[in-house]
């Protein structure tokens, strides 16, 4: 197991006056009602999770879940109002501020839902800033935003003011920004959701090169499933500010924890998310074709193939081994039946 | 009862109306009534009441309290005079070193820090006036007298003018570009070839302390107030009052603290400058959206980088609106401030109009109205330039404005070496055109304005007349007849009908502040004023606004003008209207309706532009035309904006209203114009600044509830 970077143990927050002490009354049952009858706002209610490195955490829920919160707390630009934070080990709540600004300037990076782009500075300038806030000199720091202005496709519009570009454009531009110090750590509110569907697919290609090559540890925000299918390693699934499941993909939608992921995963197409390991029988002795599909295939990628088959296929390992097998029915039936199998 | 149902507000309205005009009517006036005219006050007369309060002796002519209240807060002024006295004069005596006599010395700490204060702001201000105009008293405040004695070379020399010229067109260009280079040369050349150059330096010296100063104090308030609710709940009540409180009437209690001269006007200017600065800082840091605060925050800012990177800039708009403010506020006071000594155009100017050569006044009005403009031009242009990384400048290109300016310095020493011998008898025009040698257009402007009344004479008389006596003496006779009583119950009426309970107790509380002190009569000639103002204003200011709104071209332009107007100081608006209609109240008047149309106009403009666009577009879809677009959609919508529009007229008509002083009115303004030459004046000023800035709260009270209601309403909260 690689190294735990981030590393929650029960985090609340709670919004409003005598927040602490109404939490420390609950003992630790903070039920979402009393607490607003009481005029206090939950946020987040008791996470704990951890992520490793070079990992992909994606956080889903409906608007008002309370992951952005749960963001703000892990990058401490809330105190969390209960719970420990971890970032490498570090007790994120006892740093004191330089300590967390030297956090932030070399570790931290965030792209916000709504691209939080400083008004009076052009493009270049805007992803300039953190490297010329840490004192990196300004030649440097323009040469740097430069490559990154390239990577996010905005060369030409380095000079606009983000009064003059479209949102998907200003949301590449807060990108930029938060990769130009090169953090470990990267944290992205919805950075895609104002892109339009061809760049968005393009950037979250990008995006899945570059974590091959850089391997950060991300916690990314999303509300599109397909999204985060595509991206995730692991995904937590909020309601009311308590994760309600955090699992790989293919647990999600095989095992839902609660009737609520149930719900929420029920319109997921299956062959998206499940791999053929998933759903293979053992090894069968009977005669097996000429096609071999590896164990970690997504379905959809080679239901196909399978589909063409007459005879039973075999699922082999990365080193050839095979370790299962797959009748062609049982694609037919994970596709088109598996829904009504569970409910 | 349907209507009732459907316009409950209307009807309170009507019933208010109905008792206010039963009470005015019930209320006979007293036989024994009348307006109390100049010094009559001072007479001391058997018929008179006296009470005492405090050891204070408070004479009045006692009415039935149903017509006009008891001034039972006379003792108020007298009161105010004899603290400050006791303060600057008596209280926390302490030893202080003094440096001439080289020993200890027992003073009042608030007389100390007041002495330090002043030599302090002296010294600032001396230091730019030297370099402009040169001298030697920055010289000896660092040695002494006898060292200059020594070495009388080291006196400042001053700078000639083409070097000043220079500097300030290749400072507009480096800010700018090449209009703002022109008129900035231009400026400063007609300056100095019509004779202004030293009082415009003097002036220029004056602003470039207390705009800097009171840009830094409000900028640095503002801040505090946005961090600690505390400070800003400390400061808001005075914040409001010195928003409403006539320039005039800071003045007073100005002398007694810091006597006469330039440095008591630089304190005060930053009196007046700092509010407004303070408010706009406040409202431009509450408008920065948090995602933003917390990028800055994830980019690693201190606190202070945050500060100075992020929260500033970001919130420059409304800043900028302030630096504005500041210069606009530091131009009117530098006018205004030569009533309590400070040197310079405004001095000029007051002399001009006091000898009623409009001439003379116009030059210098031109003058300070010509810096005034430049230095808002100059100070926006900086806030929005901008940096160019990738242009790869030589290195002539990266300074050449340094260049230029050295190139200049040594032409015009050059220039005015060579002066010396062109002009060896006169003055040396290369160097400083003395005052009132250059060209000067005094003449001229004076005929002209002979001409005018030679010409127009019987015309403007009939106008005149007709005004004074048709609308302005009944108008007047109206306001005065409603009893005391009428009007608080109008008052709270109104306070309760807009804004419930709190603004009626407001409201009520303001009006009481007034009717008890010993003005109220001044009082209703003032509001009289004001009204006839803010009406004519508003009118001509609306139309106007809609009319250049139905165009963007000449919305822009419109807006431009304002802009313009803005920035002229408000005694200048004295000028034009005396040389037309002399020393009247109809003078009075028009400077009032010209000089509060600005914000009339401005704010219609800039209400119907915040209508969205996407809502036009609905409408003209739908089938309407442009006058059913104008009156069912934009002037609703646009209405909130309008009304702080109103907020504004009422208050730069009050404030024209209270210069107008010096042409002469019985209101409130005569009497804090009277303070400033009384000894004792500073309590009498001060309270009377008060009761100015009172009437305009209670607007500001009923107008701002008003408007906030109307935008939940519409849902643009
Ligand atoms: N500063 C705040 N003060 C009070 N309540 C807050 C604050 N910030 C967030 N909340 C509340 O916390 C809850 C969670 O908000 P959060 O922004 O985390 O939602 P979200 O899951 O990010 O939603 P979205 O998908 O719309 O971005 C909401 O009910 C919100 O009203
Ligand atoms: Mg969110």
């Amino acid at each position: 197991m690689s190294e735990t970077v981030i590393k929650c143990e029960s985090v609340y927050k709670i919004f409003g006056e005598n927040a602490k002490k109404m939490l420390e009354e609950a003992n630790g049952n903070v039920d979402a009602k009393t607490f607003q009858e009481k005029g206090c706002i939950v946020g987040v209610n008791n996470a704990s999770f951890e992520v490793v490195k070079g990992e992909m955490l994606v956080v889903m829920g409906l608007s008002g879940s309370g992951k952005s919160t749960l963001l703000r707390c892990i990058s401490r630009l809330t105190d969390a109002t209960g719970g420990k934070i971890f970032i490498e080990g570090q007790d994120l709540l006892e740093l004191n501020n330089k300590e967390l600004i030297e956090l932030r300037r070399n570790k931290m990076g965030m792209v916000f839902q709504s691209f939080a782009l400083l008004p009076h500075k052009t493009v270049v300038e805007n992803i300039a800033f953190p490297l010329q806030i840490k004192g990196t000199n300004t030649e440097e720091s323009i040469n740097r935003a430069m490559e990154m202005v390239k990577l996010v496709g905005l060369d030409g519009r380095e000079n606009y003011f983000p009064r003059e570009l479209s949102g998907g454009q200003q949301q590449r531009v807060g990108i930029a920004r938060s990769l130009a110090v090169e953090p470990d750590i990267w944290f992205l509110d919805e950075p895609f959701s104002a892109l339009d569907p061809l760049i968005r697919k393009e950037m979250q290609d990008e995006f899945l090169r570059l974590q091959e090559k850089l391997q950060k540890t991300i916690m990314f925000i999303t509300h599109d499933f397909d999204e985060a299918l595509k991206l995730a390693d692991r995904i937590a699934i909020m309601k009311d500010g308590i994760i309600e499941q955090l699992d790989t993909p293919a647990n999600i939608v095989l095992n839902p924890a609660t009737e609520y992921v149930r719900k929420f995963t029920e319109e997921v197409p299956r062959e998206k998310v499940l791999i053929i390991e998933d759903v293979m029988d053992a090894p069968s002795k009977d005669n097996l074709g000429d096609l071999k599909v590896l164990k970690d295939d997504i379905i959809e990628n080679v239901a196909e193939k399978i589909l063409t088959q007459e005879n039973i296929v075999g699922v082999v390992d990365k080193n050839n081994n095979i370790v299962g097998s797959i009748k062609p029915s049982k694609i037919i039936d994970t596709v088109f039946g598996g829904r009504k199998n569970d409910s | 009862m349907e209507y009732l149902k459907k316009y409950p507000k209307l009807f309170q309205w009507l019933f208010l109306l109905v008792v206010f005009l039963a009470l005015c009517f019930a209320i006979e006036v007293p036989e024994t009534y009348k307006f109390i005219r100049g010094q009559a006050e001072f007479i001391k007369d058997p018929n008179q009441s006296v009470y005492f309060f405090l050891g204070k002796e408070v004479r009045y002519y006692a009415f039935d309290v149903f017509w006009r209240l008891p001034p039972l807060l006379g003792w108020l002024p007298i009161w105010i005079n004899d603290s400050l006295f006791f303060l600057m004069n008596e209280w926390m005596p302490m030893e202080f070193w003094n440096e001439d006599t080289q020993e200890f010395k027992t003073r009042p700490l608030l007389l100390q820090i007041s002495r330090n204060l002043t030599s302090f702001m002296t010294f600032l201000i001396e230091l730019i006036r030297e370099i402009l105009l040169g001298g030697l008293e920055t010289i000896v405040a660092f040695t002494s007298w006898d060292f200059i004695d020594a070495y009388p070379w080291l006196e400042l020399p001053g700078l000639p003018w083409t070097i000043v010229a220079a500097g300030a067109a290749i400072l507009s260009y480096k800010l700018s570009g090449k209009g703002l280079a022109l008129f900035a040369g231009l400026t400063m050349i007609y300056i100095s070839i019509f004779g202004q150059w030293k009082p415009s330096m003097q002036t220029l010296s004056f602003i470039l302390v207390a705009a800097p100063l009171s840009f830094v104090f409000g900028l640095g308030l503002g801040i505090a107030a946005y961090k600690s609710k505390r400070v800003e709940k400390a400061l808001y009540p005075i914040l409001l009052v010195m928003q409403t409180m006539p320039q005039y009437a800071v003045l007073v209690p100005a002398l007694v603290l810091f006597g006469v001269g330039d440095h008591a006007a630089v304190i005060i200017t930053m009196v007046v400058a700092v509010p407004p600065m303070i408010l706009l800082t406040i409202l431009g840091l509450r408008a920065i959206p948090p995602e933003v605060i917390e990028a800055g925050r994830m980019s690693g800012c201190t606190n202070w980088q945050l500060m100075l990177k992020v929260l500033i800039p970001t919130a420059r708009r409304d800043i900028l609106i302030g630096v504005n403010q500041v210069i606009m506020v530091c131009f009117s006071m530098a006018v205004i401030s030569a009533f309590i000594g400070a040197k310079g155009l405004g001095f000029n100017l007051l002399l001009a109009l006091n000898q009623l050569n409009i001439g003379l006044a116009l030059e210098a009005g031109l003058c300070i109205s010509l810096i005034a403009i430049l230095l808002d031009k100059m100070s926006l242009a900086w806030a929005n330039k901008q940096t160019d990384y990738f242009g790869n400048l030589t290195f002539f290109q990266r300074n050449k404005n340094t260049i230029f300016f050295a190139g200049s310095v040594v032409i015009g020493i050059i220039l005015a070496y060579i002066g010396t011998f062109i002009f060896k008898e006169s003055f040396n025009y290369l160097f400083e055109v003395p005052h009132n040698k250059g060209i000067s257009t005094a003449d001229f402007w004076n005929k002209g304005v002979d001409w005018i009344f030679d010409t127009f004479f019987v015309y403007i008389k009939a106008f005149n007349t007709w005004l004074i006596v048709d609308v302005l003496q009944p108008m007047r006779a109206l306001y005065l007849r409603m009893p005391a009583v009428a009007t608080l119950v109008l008052a709270v009426g109104a306070g309760y009908i807009i804004g419930g309970i709190r603004s009626a107790l407001v409201v009520s509380a303001l009006t009481l502040f007034i009717a008890l002190s010993p003005w109220w009569d001044r009082a209703l000639v003032t509001l009289y004023m004001a009204t006839f103002g803010v009406v004519i204003s508003c009118l001509i200011g609306f139309s106007v606004g809609t009319l250049c709104f139905q165009n963007k071209k000449s919305a822009a332009f419109m807006l431009g003008v304002c802009d313009i107007f803005q920035t002229f100081p408000s005694f200048v608006y004295l000028i034009p209207v005396m040389m037309l209609f002399g020393i009247t109240d109809t003078s009075v008047l028009i400077a009032v309706i010209v000089y509060a149309t600005i914000p009339a106009t401005r704010y219609t403009i800039e209400g119907l532009r915040s209508v969205p666009v996407g809502l036009h577009e609905a409408a003209t879809m739908s089938g309407v035309n442009k006058f059913q677009r104008l009156t069912k959609i934009e002037f609703p919508l646009a209405f909130p904006h309008m009304m702080l529009g109103l907020n504004q007229t009422i208050v730069f008509a009050l404030f024209m209203v209270i210069i107008g002083a010096f042409i002469g009115t019985e209101d409130l303004g005569q009497y804090i114009l009277k303070a400033l030459s009384d000894k004792n004046g500073a309590g009498i000023g001060l309270t009377l600044g008060i009761c100015v800035a009172f009437i305009g709260l209670i607007f500001d009270n009923l107008i701002r509830t008003w408007v906030n209601q109307r935008k939940k309403h519409l849902g643009i909260a």
